[in-house]
């Protein structure tokens, strides 16, 4: 039971950081961007190709050589996420809904089959594992490095807290949401906001990349797909567009998944997951702490 | 000289544009599939020929879906897997003729679209996107964890199609019952697109706030739109267990969706010739281009974005402007006539 709980919050906690640059996007300019889960996977192959490089440096260092590779795959994917804006988005801004949703597809296969071509279609083994002695603690079994991801993930989710409420970014973020033609009139760049915004969302999908290779230890070129579609699952469940609400979301995702999949097997998992977005839908679309959202005509 | 340099565009574009319009297209079209087999009728021709009929199926009843309705739709292979599921389990573990297959797949088509349109139609457009994403996963997982349908090596020995004592189920029958089928299919969904309905659901397409303050009832011309689309998809599912006559969980993942859709975004989106020929373009191109196989779907990916910015109506887009029906026509010759006699009296 504690331990069904402990692997809920921890995949939950994998859910949120992807979940959180979905909910960011899509709160600020509409968008529903399909290519998310894949800048998730090329965190992970940005990480991984450092690891293959600096090479025998890395496993000696282990946990803290990972989280060097952190920081450098988030400002990989982060470039990633503004290059994709830029060549992708901006031109259709204020395009019809349908068309924008298409290219956002086209980004996704671009840079799926795009890793493929670079980095073979074979899944890859991570040279860094993190499996480290597990400690009880109230009945379930806790690794130090589990731990310490958790605790990376909660760092950076408070750090984007700060960020949204408490920086002029931040705040210009807020004010691009609510009403991007308004923000525009009282001096605010919305172009280089919403160019900030990819960055930081990117880069966290780029954060849960390398932590995700780090755990499981094996990446391929689609891992981005079904990740991409649970998160946006949590950031439903939260409340699209709330940030709170796509940690909260995430968190519960993940303890649902993990509940669920005891009760109903694992091969049902993803099955479990989807159906419980529809029946979300149906119920309550707007999430738990999402606001009624009315279409502006 | 430069007077006809300046012409020859603007020519070409008229003659394009007469092509276009004209309305005997679809049975040149019609006569193409039908005598392609006189040209080459190796096996392997045919049963390109085949899937590239059983892919414009598919294209024309997504079509349906975004381009009539524009409705993004990314899990338009479940409804495939469903006809594909239902014809297949029903033929080869009850014994039932393919044909006898065919209003069960309707109605199951039916039934998940009501399932998955009823409750995301009622939401902002985009949560249908990745609603259906989820829903051609659950399908395809559902497929590989259950006994009914095989699990993961599916479901073989799939017969062939009989009809009225005459077996169709060689290659050069089974591509001819697909040039049928696949023609009506066509004519129907294009047929479609010009009704009441249709014209319902392009005005939604356009603005879905005027059409309802119109008093259309958009949530239920929406599911209309999907569910359509659903049964064009379930019955080329029993086609496609029929030519391969073996099915399993991987024909069926996005990939093939995203295919469909391709074929629908680059064809032109509303426009049955267009959506026609992408579907052609893009299920024969790969058998033309194997030793670049691994560059094709990137390609295609950037292709779909290309597309998007540069030339959003495809490569052969929709027309505006309807086309007069012939009474209509006659009705207002009738009337300048008429208008002409007032004058001179």
């Amino acid at each position: 039971m504690t331990q069904l709980l402990w692997n809920g919050l921890f995949v939950g906690s994998f859910y949120a950081l992807v979940a959180l640059g979905y909910t960011m996007v899509y709160g600020i300019i509409r968008l529903l961007n399909f290519a998310h889960g894949d800048l998730y996977m090329l965190g992970a192959f940005v990480g991984f190709g450092v690891l293959s490089v600096a090479g025998g440096l890395a496993t000696g260092l282990g946990f803290v050589a990972l989280l060097i590779v952190m920081v450098i795959a988030m400002l990989v994917t982060g470039t990633a996420g503004l290059v994709l804006e830029r060549v992708a988005y901006r031109p259709l801004r204020g395009a019809p809904r349908l068309s924008v949703l298409i290219t956002a597809v086209g980004a996704s296969f671009a840079l799926e089959y795009g890793m493929r071509l670079a980095a073979g279609p074979n899944p890859e083994v991570y040279p860094v594992r993190l499996a480290g002695d597990p400690v009880n603690l109230l009945g379930a079994r806790i690794t130090v490095q589990q731990a310490s991801l958790i605790l990376i993930a909660i760092l950076l989710m408070a750090g984007l807290q700060w960020l949204v409420m408490g920086t002029e970014t931040g705040r210009a973020m807020r004010a691009i949401s609510q009403d991007p033609t308004a923000a525009l009139y009282m001096g605010i760049n919305v172009d280089a906001v919403i160019a900030r915004t990819f960055f930081i969302g990117s880069a966290l999908a780029g954060a849960a990349g390398v932590m995700a290779g780090g755990y499981y230890g094996k990446i391929d070129f689609l891992m981005g797909f079904i990740i991409g579609l649970k998160a946006f699952t949590a950031a439903v469940i939260g409340g699209i567009g709330n940030i709170k609400g796509a940690m909260l979301g995430g968190l519960a995702l993940g303890l649902l998944e993990s509940f669920g999949t005891a009760w109903v097997g694992g091969q049902w998992r993803d099955v479990f997951a989807f159906g419980f977005l529809i029946v979300f839908l149906t119920l309550r679309p707007t999430g738990i702490l999402g606001e009624r959202v009315t279409e502006r005509v | 000289m430069t007077t006809n340099l300046a012409t020859s565009p603007a020519r070409a574009r008229a003659l394009f544009d007469r092509i276009q319009q004209n309305r005997y297209l679809g049975l040149v079209g019609l006569a193409v599939a039908l005598l392609a087999p006189f040209i080459t009728a190796t096996n392997y021709a045919l049963s390109v020929m085949t899937s590239a009929l059983l892919f414009v199926m598919l294209a024309v009843g997504l079509n349906i879906v975004v381009g009539y309705c524009g409705l993004l739709d990314l899990g338009y292979a479940a409804f495939f897997a469903i006809g594909a599921y239902v014809s297949g389990i029903l033929a080869t573990r009850y014994g039932w003729p393919l044909l006898a297959t065919v209003p069960v797949v309707i109605v199951a088509a039916v039934v998940a679209g009501i399932v998955i349109g009823g409750p995301t139609l009622r939401l902002r457009s985009d949560y249908l996107a990745i609603v259906t994403l989820g829903f051609g996963e659950i399908i395809r997982i559902t497929a590989n964890n259950l006994t009914i349908t095989g699990g993961p090596s599916g479901i073989y020995g799939i017969p062939g199609i009989m009809l009225l004592g005459v077996d169709l189920s060689g290659p050069v029958g089974l591509y001819y019952t697909c040039v049928v089928v696949v023609a009506l299919a066509v004519l129907g969904a294009a047929r479609l697109g010009r009704s009441r309905l249709g014209r319902a659901w392009r005005f939604i397409r356009e603005d879905e706030d005027a059409a309802e303050a119109m008093g259309i009832n958009t949530y239920r011309v929406k599911l209309a739109a999907y569910i359509g689309g659903a049964i064009w998809g379930g019955l080329a599912g029993i086609l496609f267990g029929a030519q391969l006559s073996a099915i399993s969980p991987p024909s069926f993942t996005f990939l093939w969706s995203a295919l469909i859709l391709m074929a629908v975004v680059l064809g032109g989106m509303g426009s049955t010739p267009g959506v026609v020929l992408g579907a052609i373009f893009i299920s024969v191109l790969p058998e033309l281009l194997r030793e670049a196989a691994d560059y094709r779907y990137f390609v295609f990916g950037i292709l779909l974005i290309i597309v998007m910015i540069f030339r959003r109506q495809g490569l052969w887009p929709a027309r505006a402007v309807e086309r007069q029906s012939r009474r209509d026509r006659r009705r207002a010759e009738e009337q300048d006539v008429r208008k002409a006699e007032e004058v001179v009296p």
